[in-house]
């Protein structure tokens, strides 16, 4: 508690400094936030659906930053009383879970942060501290920040923090520090005057350093008594490079040797490849990557798992889907101990006017991604209860993953009826991406869905999509089918119900059937939903977070200042 | 007892933050454009004319028909009222590199900003997607929306026509 009367204290002090220097200047701004997510359970044996000793789950949020020229200061206030079915159930009590202060000089050359913060190097492979609040994954770093840029074209990031790991009443931080620096270079910004910025081509340049502190010890393995590393260090270096319509970039990370709870606590060091192209002109849209990540599981307590503390970043290679039955039912998750990875995908528009594009045109788009496990030699004896495998190559190893192919056609048809066509094929490993617990394999997996919107009336319009899953494996063939209609731009009410059809199991065969309506006035927004949620994934942005499944009603507000 | 002094820091907190004005100022942040170029939040408006900036991302399917919904008025929109439109991506690095490809193949001519760890947003309180500001040509939040729903374009025109007059 000290600590935040420290920082009170010192926002306070500077604010009065600011105000003080700044009487001809505008005074400051606040801002802030609101979000609060209430539900209440009821039991429901069919679906699993149970009822904790509380009966409810409320999560709160409220947000503050004060602004001042180039000074801002904020804060958040959390509680979780108790927190809802889903979230991290450690999660507890009421306090502040977030508060910094920074500044940032107005010409850009100077920004530094002291108290929270988030951040990423590049493309988050050795560093980034993030936050996704629906998901409850925080693990934003507690230290400080300073970021330069000394003249146009170079950036250098270095800071020193621990992350979060829990929140009961106050922020909890986790035992290990974070040591990192980050630089990048603009060759055009920085070439300027040698005409760097008109150049057709353009580089930029990066590099990272990210180094952890823990606590060592020793460890058993077999025989064998090991010493625990105290620091592990990661390094990346990266390039991207654009012209005329084309892009292009490649990265490469490294980590020394990090036995954690990940790898099995082995000693091999971890290795990571990273490639993008890309090309793109008006009406089209490329694009391709590929991805080899081998043992870069990286987090600043070696002994804790899933979403706890990571410092680095290894997001899925597969779309992020938005649909109910692809979103929730076969989502891919990168598998943390390796994989090789590569996916493609075409964005086009057929013109408006032409016989094919229609009145309006027509907008395609098609993806492709697949993901295997790594090409590698298991290790024996000695070597192998230390070092675990070697890799062979980079390539894609026999274990499948994941395949994802989808295809998607949109169209306007009228001033009031447009619809969309999505189509997926997936095959998908639950061994890898553990999603289910009633099948153990690949599932291979069709689904078609059809949108259609209808704009019924002035500013009102009706949305329904159908959606059908059919698999031979797992729970079988699924439906879903939603309405939802607006009265622009305050009201709205919905409804969805899934259905597992073609459960081969008759008794499971189960309706989930949800309901919600909601007003919006501005920032502000209120939603009660009633029914039955299937237990499932969760995600959002491309993290996935299992949820139970929940029978009850739903509070949702939200607000903006 | 530490319930207490948790409240006195907050209402210091509060206190301290009162004697500021509550008005949503344009906080600077720096972003990258589709062509790699760093650029400061506060660069965004243009002086005497209204700016809409749009929160999206490519997974947000509302997000998307917001924007394609605009891009169909955008031109008279900027003949009667010299609007200019900037869409700010929280894509993140996995499917950031599919911004834009997305937004050239469905021909937006917006100026897109890339937020990949949603600092802007975090700075602009955006709690989601999507979120529609409107700042008037005195860089002052006159306007704000969270969702879209088909046919809030026409609040957005109406927003538009009153700061016109």
């Amino acid at each position: 508690m000290k600590r935040v009367f420290l920082l009170a204290a010192s926002i306070g002090v500077v604010s009065a400094v600011a105000y003080g220097q700044s009487e001809e200047q505008s005074t400051g701004s606040v801002t802030g936030n609101v979000q609060m997510l209430w539900q209440s359970y009821s039991e429901d044996p069919v679906i699993g659906a149970i009822v904790p000793p509380e009966k409810t789950g409320f999560n709160a949020y409220g947000n503050l930053i004060y602004n001042q020229g180039g000074f801002s200061a904020g804060m958040r206030y959390e509680s979780y009383l108790s927190a809802v079915l889903g979230f991290p159930g450690r999660f507890k009590g009421s306090g502040i879970g977030y508060r910094y202060a920074r500044y940032a000089d107005p010409t850009g050359k100077v920004d530094f942060t002291v108290g929270n913060f988030y951040e990423q190097f590049g493309s988050g492979i050795v560093l980034r501290s993030y936050e996704e609040r629906a998901l409850g994954i925080d693990n934003a770093l507690d230290g400080v920040r300073l970021i330069l840029r000394p003249v146009n074209g170079i950036e250098v990031k270095a800071l020193y923090g621990r992350q979060r790991l829990d929140f009961d009443s106050r922020l909890i931080n986790g035992p290990g520090t974070v040591r990192a620096v980050d630089g990048t270079l603009d060759l055009n910004s920085l070439l300027e005057s040698k005409g760097g910025l008109d150049w057709k081509t353009k580089i930029m340049l990066g590099g990272s350093f990210v180094s952890k502190f823990q606590t060592g010890g020793t460890i058993a393995k077999d025989s064998l008594l090991l010493e625990l590393p105290e620091n592990i260090g990661a390094w990346s270096y990266r390039i991207d490079a654009m012209r005329n319509g084309w892009t292009a970039g490649i990265e490469y990370a490294g980590k020394i040797n990090d036995p954690n709870a990940d790898n099995g606590y082995t000693y091999r060091n971890g290795e990571a490849l990273l490639f993008n192209l890309g090309y793109t002109q008006r009406g089209l849209g490329i694009s391709l990557s590929a991805k080899t990540v081998d043992n870069m599981s990286f987090r600043s307590d070696r002994d804790v798992l899933l979403f706890d503390l990571p410092i680095n970043y290894i997001p899925a290679i597969t779309q992020q889907h938005t649909y109910n039955l692809a979103a929730t039912l076969y989502p891919y998750a990168t598998v943390i101990s390796g994989e090789s990875s590569a996916s493609a995908e075409i964005f086009y528009s057929i013109p408006k006017g032409t016989k094919l594009g229609g009145k309006y045109g027509t907008k395609l788009s098609a993806n492709f991604a697949a993901a295997n496990g790594l090409d590698t030699t298991q290790l024996a004896g000695v070597e192998g209860v230390v070092y675990g495998y070697e890799r062979n190559s980079w390539r894609f190893g026999p274990s499948k993953f994941v395949r994802d192919f989808n295809i998607q056609i949109s169209r306007k048809e009228s001033k009031n009826f447009k619809w969309k066509y999505t189509f997926y094929n997936l095959e998908f490993n639950t061994l890898a991406t553990p999603v289910t617990t009633t099948f153990k394999g690949i599932v291979y997996a069709d689904i078609h869905v059809l949108e259609t919107q209808v704009k019924t009336r002035k500013r009102q319009s009706l949305r329904t999509e159908f959606q059908a899953l059919f698999t031979d494996q797992d729970k079988g063939d699924w439906g879903t089918v939603l309405a939802e209609y607006t009265w622009s731009p305050h009201w709205f009410a919905s409804v969805i119900d899934q259905y597992n059809f073609g459960n081969p199991d008759p008794d499971a065969r189960v309706h989930y059937l949800y309901g919600a309506v909601g007003r919006i006035d501005g920032p502000h927004r209120l939603s009660i939903g009633y029914g039955k949620r299937r237990e499932g994934i969760f995600c959002i942005g491309g993290v996935c977070r299992a949820v139970p499944a929940s029978n009850g009603f739903e509070i949702n507000f939200s607000s903006s200042f | 007892m530490t319930i207490a002094i948790k409240n006195a820091a907050i209402i210091a907190c509060l206190g301290m933050f009162c004697s500021g004005v509550f008005a949503q100022a344009l906080p600077g942040v720096q972003l990258k454009n589709l062509d790699g170029e760093s650029i400061n939040t506060r660069q965004l408006l243009t002086e005497g004319q209204p700016t809409l900036i749009c929160f999206w991302a490519t997974w947000c399917s509302p997000c998307k028909r917001e924007l394609n919904n605009y891009a169909e008025l955008y031109e008279d929109w900027q003949d009667e009222t010299g609007v200019n439109i900037v869409a700010v991506s929280i894509d993140d690095q996995r499917s950031i590199r599919r911004v834009a490809p997305y937004v050239n193949s469905v021909l937006w001519d917006y100026d897109v900003l890339l937020d990949p760890n949603k600092d802007f947003a975090r700075a602009m309180q955006v709690v989601n997607v999507p979120h529609t500001f409107l700042v008037n040509g005195d860089g002052e939040v006159v306007w704000q929306h969270n969702n879209y729903s088909d046919g809030d374009e026409e609040e957005v025109y109406e927003q538009l026509l009153k700061l016109a007059e």
